[in-house]
């Protein structure tokens, strides 16, 4: 008798939060062998964006996702302004890094809610969403919106940050400095919590660099990589931010879920440091390179050339790539690589040696962001056949498009 | 004169079913609004359970293609009925069990094990993966606890044997009757206080809440066992979940908790009956808040093996100290 069965999780599953599926091959509870098929949720965003300016793209590239929405508008304006020479002026480059953190925080305050709801741990979860609506709060003071907040624009921002406003950040920290304590405090001394958390989804940290993950998923493997450190970007080169890797704190990197959740406990911490300077900091000026916005769609038509920008989201590495050619007012390509995309090759090997009890937990420990991470979707029409293109495919179709692009001159 | 005694009983075990629903699903009401006002939320009303019932009855049943009918259906109401049927063996303050005399606590771990074991059942016979291994974790669960249950009830009956307390050593009458508290010495309280602690810890695992909610596991296995189970059979099985709850605090309070409110304020006959009656169901409640909503709001979710573990070495271990110190109690 074959003592082998399937088990899928998702692609609707109440421990997830967007669809994807992982079919589990599982012996008993143990997972022998993990297959991940996403496609679910691919909505085609790059290719709307080539019938749509930059400045329009902006609120597009805002819904990617619904968590780091405020990281892809920053890599997709920072890749137009790359393409398009644009400076900002400090002031701007502020208050982004200030959206960046805020959105770091609540980022991060879901995760760790939602990694104890997986576990069943429901009362720290209800603590942490408590928690999280403090930031929120101050996102919606800002600009009015608490998900999709539209800060951001080509070469600046569009809302200031009044002195009532630094106030009310003000405020914000030193609430979180007194009451996220205690949020941490039960989740990592509870002995259930740390039975579920610890030696589960573990990702050495030779793995972390051989499938390159990136962000909280590789520091927690020990891997000392922050874009904030290895390249600053916008205001951070001014806050010598530091990679936080769990040797650090603890001498050890397990590299597992609850290292990554302590990752992500300390870089709240860190965050809340870095909104203290950039309010501290904050230089006077412009907020805007140009306020006229047919100013701006005029001087972004006649620019050409392609800009790239990479930013470190909460979940890691987010990279964008635009195109812009001389006398079109359209975007003519833009490229999404969300953090998601570099993490989720990691889930087969966290799986191994675990239980089905914990695949919903591995699954998220990534953070994953599916809708950020589905760029693409082989399907054919005649047949209605889906089929997901395999790796020597997209080598040589990646090595095509190379060609065709050097033989049409950039274009 | 017996058929007279029979309709009498009959009829009182009807009205006691009725009640005892009924008190279940209000203690899960309150359950559900202490819990959530214990994560600072606001809650359900109290009566949500009752209306979630009424919505379930009114409901289509849908049975998978790849189940096996009679065992899919059947499973929820063999739970339903067994649990209910347990009541009838619980004295209630002083009123004595409306069965008394024709079962004991075996015959109560009995049949809370076969409400369990039709849970399973109903699980293995949804044909449906999710539904099969969280059948296979209650089953796993049960055999866990099964083993610190069967200590502390057997050690009990050694006690109450050993010291002459009055009635049938395994009847719950006799717990009921007399304080075990009371008739062991101070070794022995020692030994009885590592009991309670072991029973305490069984209770998650018997009513599949707090850290022990393993095979019904939502984000895990999305219900586990009653995954394909909708309308009238969900019904049942939402019957069964908050008797179980009940049954156990029960259980708990009738052996350790006797204590009559009535003989101590000096009531008389049936003063005595309506209060010990009431105090027992406020009894009940106490310890179904402590030892239900508590637990499942200060922790989270154990994996199965942790669970077996927990019970076979840890709860295991707990009871059979206390059986050690019960009986070093009895010779001292």
């Amino acid at each position: 008798m074959d003592k082998k069965y399937k088990v899928p999780i998702g692609p609707v599953h109440v421990g997830l939060k967007e669809p994807i599926t992982a079919w589990l091959d599982l012996e008993g509870e143990k997972i022998v062998g993990a297959t991940v098929r996403p496609g679910a949720i691919h909505r085609g965003i790059e290719f709307m964006a080539r019938d749509r300016n930059p400045i329009q793209v902006i609120y597009l590239s805002e819904r990617i996702c619904g968590i780091c929405s405020f990281s892809h508008v920053i890599a997709f304006l920072r890749a137009v302004e790359d393409a398009a020479s644009i400076p900002v002026p400090p002031r701007a480059q502020y208050i982004r890094s200030l959206v960046l953190e805020l959105e770091r925080l609540h980022s991060h305050m879901l995760w760790a809610g939602v990694a104890c709801y997986t576990i069943g741990f429901d009362s720290a979860f209800h603590l942490g969403m408590a928690l999280r609506e403090k930031v929120m709060d101050v996102l919606e003071v800002l600009s009015g919106n608490r998900v999709n907040y539209g800060v951001a624009t080509v070469g600046g921002v569009r809302w200031d940050v009044t002195p009532e406003l630094a106030k009310t950040v003000k405020q914000m920290v030193k609430y979180y400095k007194q009451e996220f304590a205690p949020f941490y405090d039960v989740v990592t001394a509870d002995p259930i919590a740390k039975a579920r958390l610890r030696d589960v989804g573990v990702l050495t940290y030779e793995e972390a660099l051989r499938y390159s993950a990136v962000g909280p998923t590789a520091r927690a493997s020990g891997v000392r990589c922050d874009l904030r450190e290895s390249s600053p970007y916008e205001a951070y080169g001014d806050f010598g931010v530091r990679a936080v890797v769990p040797q650090d704190y603890y001498g050890k990197a397990y590299g597992d879920v609850f290292d990554r959740f302590l990752v992500r406990v300390h870089e709240v911490y860190q965050s809340l440091d870095i909104i203290e300077k950039v309010i501290a900091g904050l230089p006077e000026g412009d907020i805007m390179w140009e306020k006229n916005l047919n100013k701006v769609l005029a001087f972004l038509k006649k620019a050409e050339g392609t800009g790239w920008a990479s930013i470190e989201a909460p979940r890691g590495d987010d990279t964008h790539v635009v195109h812009l050619k001389g006398g079109d007012e359209n975007v003519t390509w833009w490229k999404v690589r969300a953090p998601t995309y570099a993490n989720a090759v990691s889930w087969p090997l966290m799986f191994r040696n675990n239980e089905l009890a914990d695949a919903p937990l591995i699954i998220n420990s990534i953070d994953p962001c599916i809708s950020c991470m589905e760029r693409m979707l082989a399907t054919d029409s005649t047949t209605g056949a889906r089929k997901v293109v395999t790796r020597a495919e997209l080598l040589e179709k990646c090595r095509e498009k190379t060609r065709r692009l050097m033989q049409n001159g950039g274009r | 004169m017996v058929v007279v005694s029979l309709i009498m009983r009959l009829i009182a075990g009807a009205a006691l079913m009725i009640l005892v629903a009924g008190l279940a699903f209000l203690f899960e009401g309150v359950d559900r609004v202490v819990h959530a006002r214990m994560q600072r939320r606001i809650g359900p009303p109290v009566f949500q359970p009752f209306l979630d019932l009424l919505k379930l009855l009114g409901k289509e049943n849908i049975v998978p293609r790849r189940a096996v009918p009679w065992a899919f259906n059947g499973a929820p109401w063999v739970a339903a009925a067994t649990m209910l049927l347990l009541f009838l063996y619980i004295p209630m303050g002083s009123l004595p069990p409306i069965l008394g005399g024709e079962g004991d606590m075996i015959l109560i771990i009995y049949l809370l094990g076969l409400s369990g074991v039709a849970m399973a059942v109903g699980g293995f016979a949804s044909g449906n993966p999710i539904a099969n291994v969280g059948a296979q974790r209650e089953m796993i669960l049960m055999m866990s606890y099964e083993l610190p249950l069967a200590v502390v009830v057997s050690t009990l009956a050694y006690v109450a044997y050993k010291t002459g307390m009055p009635g049938e050593p395994f009847s719950l009458e006799t717990f009921a009757g007399m304080s075990v508290w009371g008739v062991v010495g101070k070794v022995g309280f020692l030994g009885i206080l590592c009991l309670f602690l072991a029973l305490v810890l069984v209770v998650p695992g018997e009513t599949g809440k707090g850290p022990m909610d393993i095979p019904e596991a939502k984000t895990e296995i999305l219900e586990g066992l009653i995954i394909e189970y909708s309308g009238t059979n969900l019904a049942m099985f939402k019957i069964t979940f908050a008797l179980r709850a009940t049954a156990m605090a029960a259980v708990i309070v009738s052996i350790f908790f006797p204590w009559s409110l009535g003989s101590f304020l000096g009531f008389g006959s049936v003063f005595l009956y309506a209060l010990d009656f009431l105090w027992f169901w406020v009894k009940v409640f106490v310890v179904q808040i402590i030892f239900v909503t508590f637990m499942r709001t200060a922790f989270g979710r154990f994996k199965i093996w942790q669970a077996s573990e927990f019970y076979l070495i840890k709860v295991a271990g707990l009871s059979i100290a206390g059986m050690i110190l019960a009986s070093i109690g009895l010779v001292i």
